[in-house]
């Protein structure tokens, strides 16, 4: 699904990381406002909520940190984009936990209806 | 509120065939595809080894919670290992819980997965609803199996 090579306990550590990332509602609210794909300012990021400029920067870099925003530098600004990488790999995840289940749920029910 | 994977399924045979089928441990290897060392007992550790192809290297380790007879089992353990290649011991534990209705058919089984607390929940999910990229149907995807609880 993903081209990076992670190993292991890096993908353990970042599958984390994003669970954390987007467990907020906060932090939640400013990526919705990345879903278009353009870059923004954090300036425009704070516009239109009750946070302050420090507070959505604090929840920028959770954010980058988890690997699911990152800076990008237009002049002397900073802006910031999705990355939905990361956010695909935890989908994938879970889907494959998901199908683990059905598959043993079949099994389960071959046996018990034998 | 918690995170689940939730699965439900008829099962044409009585409760009692199926509670045997989940708790009985040898029984429980063959469908889950594990080899049990020992019995469940509520509280304590059970140990074991992973018998599904490919898998067969991961240790199976997971602490019963309850068993009240043909109602519900549960048990906490790492969540289904996906890589084989990956050591998941360090994830938080997810809790699994077996419960058994009967119905004139034979059984109601649902089986409920929680404990994926630093997922997002569906609810805070449906903000990306209203954006049209490709991005927004990825993370409602996540939402498709993640039912939240109460």
């Amino acid at each position: 699904m993903s081209n990076t090579v992670h190993s292991p306990l890096d993908a353990l550590k970042t599958r984390a990381s994003v669970f954390a990332a987007l467990g907020d509602e906060t932090r939640l609210s400013v990526l919705t406002k990345l879903c278009n794909g353009q870059p923004q300012s954090i300036s425009r990021l704070t516009a239109g909520t009750n946070l302050s400029r420090q507070a959505v920067t604090k929840h920028l870099r959770v954010l980058a940190n988890a690997g699911v925003v990152r800076a990008v530098r237009s002049g002397r600004e900073s802006l910031f984009e999705l990355e939905p990488r990361p956010i695909e790999e935890v989908r994938n995840y879970l889907d494959q936990v998901s199908k683990q289940w059905d598959d043993a749920l079949a099994r389960l029910k071959a046996r018990v209806e034998d | 509120m918690t995170d689940r994977i939730e699965k439900t399924i008829e099962l044409k045979a009585p409760v009692s065939r199926v509670w045997r089928a989940l708790t009985d441990h040898h029984e429980f290897g063959t469908w889950f595809r594990v080899r049990l060392d020992g019995p469940f007992v509520p509280g304590e550790v059970s140990r074991g080894q992973i018998t599904n192809p490919g898998y067969e290297h991961v240790r199976w380790e997971a602490v019963v919670q309850k068993i009240e007879p043909e109602r519900l089992f549960s048990f906490t353990w790492h969540p289904y290992a996906i890589d084989p290649n990956q050591d998941y011991s360090g994830e938080p534990p997810t809790l699994v819980e077996f419960t058994l209705h009967s119905i004139p058919t034979g059984t109601l089984l649902r089986v409920v997965e929680s404990g994926f607390d630093k997922l997002p929940s569906k609810r805070r999910l449906e903000a990306f609803r209203m954006n049209d990229s490709g991005w927004g149907e990825e993370i409602q995807n996540i939402a498709r199996h993640v039912e939240h609880g109460s």
